[in-house]
């Protein structure tokens, strides 16, 4: 579990992250998605302890992270991938970290195999490829074998196959009873991996609430339609009260049902050659929520 | 499974013996601590033999004479090249965290930053101390079997001059904690390296420029000069003793020490 009050960091007079409350509960994966620069790097570096929040708390576990007494027991983490040195040899840099909170070799060895890179444990890190590095950050935030475990940006750099691992890995982690926080900018790869999500957008919460009702209430659908008399279905449109766009071959139309569109067209007697309905993508859908956060802020904050 | 989560014991505190181990883990897994440790060696013996090998020659030819020459320090002089390795590796030890990133993952496994320093400070330390020992001994034997050629050594068995040998060690280990204390103040190897030897040795040519009463005061004080005090055994002009030099110069190391321990908990990783 981990509950934000009011969290704000202030680099300066720049707001990194402005007024963040949240919860991220055990048992499912959670998403803390935003366009990059929306702070949530920086929020995980608040929630981690390594800054200090200007104001609010963040608490882990109940308790502030610098109170834990065995961190890796207790929080896992996936930081950027460049938290190691390149000199040392993955297997030392996770023996490093695990003596430092008395875990075993053995364990040392068991997350190297559990990420698949026990063949190169004794090759400097640094030579390491981006999706190998991912891996091995994830083999040291699981040393611990912690109840939460943050990442951010773990689909960085992997190529697909890395990706549907890391996927899988993250959902049976969380169905292990798990908290699990992961940030990502892709909107794609967390409807896939997050079961709820929490929206940032310029350090501000946009929406907190589970990733089926996200995409829902983002995605507008939008009616395509093709026709040699464009000005005049353009202005029948219009006169009914629909949104009209002009692209170089077609009209799309917000605000009127497919249906509408084609009955509209028919009493005007205009010929139609196509008509159909247009889901936004997902990328699409999350453009529009973080750059209107005004509006969604007020509607989705709370609904769940 | 969320109750074998639940069912972990009370996990105890991490204790210092678990971040000394972990922290020579970390001195012994990096590259840049082995080639220090050699290049500090090398100088060492090289410097020694150099130096001895010209001074038996001149003492044998009479270009030289026994008066006021120190057979000690003269087998001692390779440590002023090796301190600018033990200097280096101390400002690694903190800054090539901050400049790689591990020190977040350090910090993330260990909040409490004082004890973090504190192992870090206390590994370095010991290591370079060991080292150092080996080498000034080396050194120190070395060069007086090269110095007996000419019925110039000095013996162990003279009490300056095992204290100036075991001084060596203590005296690089001085240095070593400087550039550790500049390397955790300033975070940036560059920079830390700059102020390591603006502090060391730009220091005393810029007090050699001062007004002669001011440069008297001040040019014993000065970080090299004083702490060097330790390795002579014939008695020099310096207002400090042996003892009272390094002094000095540890109250510069633990100075930028200090304030590193007081920064490192207000700073942002």
């Amino acid at each position: 579990m981990i509950e934000a009050r009011a969290l704000s960091k202030y680099y300066g007079r720049t707001k990194a992250v402005d007024g963040l409350t949240f919860e991220v509960r055990p048992g499912i994966v959670t998403g803390f998605l935003g366009p990059n620069g929306a702070g949530k790097s920086t929020t995980m570096r608040l929630i981690m302890g390594l800054d200090e929040p200007s104001s609010g708390t963040v608490l882990v576990n109940g308790r502030r992270y610098a109170a834990l007494r065995r961190p890796l027991h207790e929080v896992g983490a996936v930081l950027e991938t460049g938290a190691l040195h390149g000199g040392r040899s993955a297997y030392n840099h996770l023996l490093c970290l695990a003596q430092s909170n008395g875990i075993g070799r053995g364990r040392v060895a068991e997350v190297l195999e559990l990420v698949g890179l026990t063949e190169v444990a004794r090759r400097r890190a640094g030579a390491f490829s981006l999706g190998m590095r991912q891996r091995l950050g994830l083999a040291a935030a699981l040393l611990g074998d912690p109840p939460v475990l943050l990442c951010d940006e773990p689909v960085n750099g992997l190529d697909p196959e890395g990706i549907l691992w890391i996927r899988t890995l993250l959902r049976r982690l969380a169905a292990e009873g798990r908290t699990v926080f992961v940030s990502s900018h892709l909107m794609s790869e967390m409807a896939l991996t997050a079961d709820h999500l929490i929206v940032v957008g310029r350090g501000r919460l946009v929406a907190d609430a589970s990733t089926t009702e996200i995409i829902d209430r983002a995605s507008t659908k939008s009616v395509v339609v093709r026709t040699p008399a464009r000005g005049r279905l353009r202005e029948a449109l219009r006169a009914a009260g629909a949104d009209v766009q002009s692209e170089p071959d077609a009209l799309i139309v917000r605000g009127l049902a497919q249906e509408s569109v084609g009955d509209l067209a028919a009493r005007h007697g205009i010929a139609i050659h196509e008509l159909h309905t247009r889901q936004p993508s997902l990328e699409e859908a999350f453009m529009k929520l973080t750059q209107d956060s005004v509006d969604f802020r007020t509607e989705l904050v709370g609904a769940r | 499974m969320t109750a074998t989560l639940a069912a972990r014991p009370p996990a105890p505190t991490i204790g210092f013996p678990n971040l000394l181990r972990s922290e020579l883990t970390k001195l012994r897994s990096v590259r840049s601590t082995w080639w220090t440790a050699v290049f500090a060696a090398l100088a060492t013996i090289a410097v020694s033999v150099i130096i001895c090998v010209q001074w038996r020659s001149n003492l044998l030819s009479g270009k030289d004479s026994l008066d006021g020459f120190d057979a000690t320090l003269t087998s001692l002089n390779g440590l002023y090249l090796a301190q600018i390795a033990a200097g280096t590796l101390g400002v690694l030890v903190m800054s090539s965290e901050y400049g790689t990133g591990m020190i977040r993952a350090t910090m993330a496994a260990v909040p409490q930053r004082r004890a973090v320093l504190a192992a870090k400070g206390v590994v370095f330390a010991g290591c370079t101390l060991l080292v150092g020992e080996l080498l000034s001994f080396a050194g120190f034997a070395i060069g007086q079997a090269i110095l007996s050629g000419a019925h110039a050594s000095a013996s162990l068995t003279d009490a300056d001059a095992l204290r100036a040998t075991v001084g060596g060690g203590l005296y690089l280990t001085a240095v070593g904690l400087l550039g550790f204390g500049l390397g955790a103040l300033i975070r940036h190897t560059a920079g830390a390296l700059s102020a390591f030897f603006g502090i060391l040795f730009a220091s005393t040519v810029v007090v050699d420029l001062l007004p002669t009463s001011w440069r008297n005061a001040l040019i014993d004080y000065m970080p090299a000069n004083a702490g060097s005090q330790i390795l002579t055994t014939v008695p020099t002009h310096s207002a400090l003793g042996p003892w009272a030099g390094l002094g000095v110069l540890c109250g510069y190391a633990a100075a930028a020490i200090a304030v590193a321990t007081v920064l490192i908990t207000r700073r942002d990783v």
